[in-house]
C-alpha cells in the first residue's frame, strides 16, 4: 500500500515557458516569412532607390539634394507634415474622445464621414477641396496656389489616422479605472493627465505616426489646391515626379533618399516618444 | 449614523433600479448589502459614492449633507469588483496616488503607503506593475489605495466576486480582521449570503429595487420577515404549505406528538450531511432533510422507510407558491 508515488524522470528535452528568449520552430518559421515579406516589400525598394540615388557617384547626389528648389519643396513638405501631424494628435484624439464618450445626433452618420478621406481617390480628395476652396468657392474662400490650401488638403486626408488608433483604447478603456481616480479626489484634469493620457498616448503617437507618413508623401489630393508654384507651394512628391519626367530618374531618386532619412527620423522620434509613455508612471 | 440614505428613488430610463430606500449605516461596522443580481445593490453603493445621483432622496455622510457631492469631496473609498487598478502604475504608485493629489510630502507619503502595503501584506510587490499581480492580490491593492487617504466610509463593490472560491474566503477572513483593526464603517456588496452571514455585523437584503429586510445576521436567518428573505439566506423546503429550513425538521423512527408520516424516497450524501426527501402520507407534499450522518444511520434511514417528522423551533413563513 506505502508505495511512494512514481516521479516521472524530467524529460530530457524540457518544455519551455512561452516567453523564453529562444524560438519554437512556429514562431521560427512565423519570424523567418514575416522578415521575407517585409524585405520583398519594404526593404528591396527602399535599397534600389538608395543605389539608384547613389549610382553616379555622391557629387551627383549631393548637388540633388543641396538643389535651392529640392530642399523648398523638402522644407514645405516636412513642416506642413509635422504641423499636421501635431494638430491631428490633439483633434483626432479630442473627435474619438467625443465619439466614444458623448452621444449626440447624427453620431453614426460622423461614424462614417470619419472614413471618408481614406475611402476616396486622392485626386477626387483633390477635386472636393477645390471646388469648396477654389475659384468658385461656395464660402468665397480661395486657397488655390497658397501653402493654406496645402495644409487643409494635408489635414483633409489625414483626418481619419489619430481618430481610428485612439477609439478602440478608449472604447476599452475600464469607467471604473476613471472613477476611482476620482473618489480618490482627481480632478477631472488630473484623471485625464494621469490616468487617461498614460492609456491612450501609444495609440496617439501610433496614429501620429501613420499621418505624418501620409502627409509627407502625399500627392493627389495636394497637387490641385498647390497650383505647384516653384518656390511656393510645390511639394517634394511633384518635384520628384518633375523630376522623373526629364528623366533625372538619380535626382529624384536622391530626393527621396532624403525624404527618406527625414521619415526614419521622425518615425524612430515617435516610437521612442511611445516607449517613454508606455513605461510605468 | 455615519451613512443615512432617505427616500432614495433612482431609475435608468424606465426602469426603477431603486424604489424609495432608507438606509441607515452606524459607525464603524461592517454592513452587507446582500441581494440576488440585478437588485440595485451597485445603484446604492454608487449612489452613496457620488458615482450615481439620485433622482429623489438625500445621502447624508457623517452628518454632511452628501447627495449632490461630487465623489471627489466625499471621504469615500471604493473598490471595485474588478480592481480598477491603475495599470501603468507600479502598486506602490497606485496607493501613492490619493496621497500625491492632496500634495503631500514625498516622505510622509512613502511612510505611509509602505505602511499600507505591509497592513496588505504586498510590501515585496511595491515595485511591481498590476498586471504582475494575482487577482487577490490586486484586490488587496485596491484595498490600500482606497485606504490610503483615510476614507470616512469604505464601499467595496463585491470586491471578491472575480475570485476563486478559496481565495474568496481567505480575503472574507482578512477583511473582517482588518476592518476589526481599523474600524473604519464599511459597506461591502454580495450576492453570496454565506459570506454576509460569515463576514458582516448587519445584513441588508435588498430587492427589486427595495429594501426586504435589515438587520443581524442571525437575526435574519432566524427570523425573516417574508418569504424572500427566508429563500435567499439559506436553504429551504415545503412542509404542509410551509416554508422550513430543512435542519428544522426532526425525523423520529416511530409515531409521536403532532409528527407526521412520510416515507423516504431518496438518500444523498452530500461530505458530512445527509439530504433525505421524503413524500408525506397525508397531503403528498415532498419536503427534504438535512440531517448529520450519525443521524441517518440512528434511524436506519433508507428508501422506502416510514418516519414521522415533526418541526423543532424553526422560523416559518407560509409558503405563497
Ligand atoms: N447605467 C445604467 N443604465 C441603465 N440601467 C442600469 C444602469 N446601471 C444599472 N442599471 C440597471 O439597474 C438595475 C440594478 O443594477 P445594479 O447594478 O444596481 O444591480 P446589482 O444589484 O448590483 O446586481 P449585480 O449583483 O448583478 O451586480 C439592473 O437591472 C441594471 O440593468
Ligand atoms: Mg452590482
Amino acid at each position: 500500500m506505502a508505495t511512494a508515488p512514481e516521479i516521472p524522470a524530467p524529460p530530457r528535452r524540457r518544455p519551455r515557458p512561452v516567453s523564453s528568449g529562444r524560438l519554437s520552430a512556429a514562431s521560427g518559421l512565423g519570424l523567418g516569412v514575416g522578415m521575407l515579406w517585409l524585405s520583398l516589400i519594404v526593404l528591396l525598394p527602399i535599397a534600389s532607390i538608395v543605389v539608384v540615388a547613389l549610382q553616379s557617384g555622391f557629387g551627383p547626389f549631393r548637388e540633388a539634394v543641396t538643389d535651392s528648389e529640392a530642399l523648398d519643396t523638402i522644407k514645405l513638405s516636412v513642416g506642413a507634415a509635422v504641423l499636421v501631424t501635431v494638430i491631428n494628435a490633439v483633434l483626432g484624439t479630442l473627435v474619438a474622445w467625443v465619439l466614444v464618450r458623448d452621444s449626440f445626433p447624427g453620431k453614426r452618420i460622423v461614424e462614417v464621414i470619419i472614413d471618408i478621406p481614406f475611402a476616396l481617390p486622392t485626386i477626387v480628395a483633390g477635386l472636393v477641396l477645390i471646388s469648396l476652396y477654389g475659384p468658385q468657392s461656395p464660402f468665397g474662400i480661395d486657397l488655390v496656389g497658397t501653402r493654406r490650401g496645402i495644409f487643409v488638403a494635408l489635414l483633409f486626408v489625414t483626418l481619419p489616422f489619430v481618430v481610428r488608433s485612439v477609439q478602440p483604447v478608449l472604447i476599452d478603456m475600464e469607467r471604473d479605472v476613471e472613477e476611482a481616480a476620482a473618489s480618490l479626489g482627481a480632478s477631472g484634469f488630473t484623471i485625464f493627465r494621469r490616468i487617461v493620457l498614460p492609456t491612450i498616448a501609444p495609440a496617439m503617437l501610433a496614429g501620429s505616426a501613420l499621418a505624418f507618413a501620409r502627409a509627407l508623401g502625399e500627392f493627389g489630393s495636394v497637387i490641385l489646391i498647390s497650383a505647384n508654384l516653384i518656390g511656393k507651394t510645390e511639394v517634394s512628391s511633384a518635384y520628384m515626379l518633375k523630376l522623373i519626367e526629364q528623366n533625372d530618374t538619380t535626382g529624384a531618386a536622391a530626393v527621396a533618399t532624403l525624404l527618406l532619412v527625414v521619415a526614419v527620423i521622425v518615425l524612430v522620434l515617435l516610437d521612442s516618444l511611445q516607449r517613454l509613455a508606455a513605461r510605468r508612471d | 449614523m455615519s451613512i443615512s440614505v432617505s427616500g432614495i428613488n433612482k431609475r435608468f430610463g424606465d426602469f426603477v433600479a431603486l424604489d424609495n430606500v432608507s438606509l441607515e449605516v452606524p459607525t464603524g461596522r461592517l454592513t452587507a448589502l446582500l441581494g440576488p443580481s440585478g437588485g440595485g445593490k451597485s445603484t446604492l453603493l454608487r449612489i452613496i459614492a457620488g458615482l450615481e445621483f439620485p433622482d429623489t432622496g438625500s445621502v447624508e455622510i457623517e452628518g454632511v449633507q452628501a447627495t449632490w457631492l461630487p465623489p471627489q469631496k466625499r471621504s469615500v473609498g471604493f473598490v471595485f469588483q474588478h480592481y480598477a487598478a491603475f495599470k501603468h502604475m507600479t502598486v506602490f504608485k497606485n496607493v501613492a496616488f490619493g496621497l500625491e493629489i492632496r500634495r503631500k510630502p514625498r516622505a510622509e507619503i512613502r511612510q505611509r503607503v509602505m505602511e499600507l502595503l505591509e497592513l496588505v501584506h504586498l510590501e515585496q510587490f511595491a515595485d511591481r506593475l498590476p498586471s504582475q499581480l494575482s487577482g487577490g492580490q490586486r484586490q488587496r491593492m485596491a484595498l490600500a489605495r482606497a485606504l490610503a487617504v483615510q476614507p470616512e466610509v469604505l464601499l467595496l463593490d463585491e470586491p471578491f466576486g472575480a475570485l476563486d472560491a478559496q481565495v474568496r474566503k481567505e480575503l472574507r477572513d482578512w477583511l473582517r480582521n482588518l476592518h476589526d483593526e481599523m474600524n473604519v464603517t464599511t459597506i461591502f456588496v454580495t450576492h453570496d449570503q454565506e459570506e454576509a452571514l460569515e463576514v458582516s455585523d448587519e445584513i441588508v437584503v435588498i430587492n427589486g429595487g427595495r429594501i426586504e429586510q435589515v438587520g443581524a445576521p442571525a437575526d435574519l436567518y432566524d427570523r425573516p420577515a417574508n418569504d424572500f428573505v427566508m429563500k435567499f439566506l439559506g436553504p429551504v423546503t415545503t412542509l404542509d404549505g410551509q416554508l422550513v429550513r430543512p435542519h428544522d425538521i426532526e425525523l423520529l423512527a416511530a409515531p409521536g406528538q403532532e409528527a407526521i408520516e412520510a416515507t423516504v424516497t431518496r438518500l444523498t450524501r452530500v461530505g458530512f450531511e445527509v439530504r433525505a426527501e421524503l413524500r408525506t402520507s397525508k397531503g403528498g407534499s415532498e419536503p427534504w432533510v438535512q440531517l448529520t450522518r450519525i443521524q441517518a444511520q440512528e434511524l436506519d434511514l433508507e428508501p422506502g422507510r416510514s418516519v414521522w417528522l415533526r418541526t423543532t423551533h424553526a422560523p416559518k413563513t407560509l409558503a405563497v407558491s
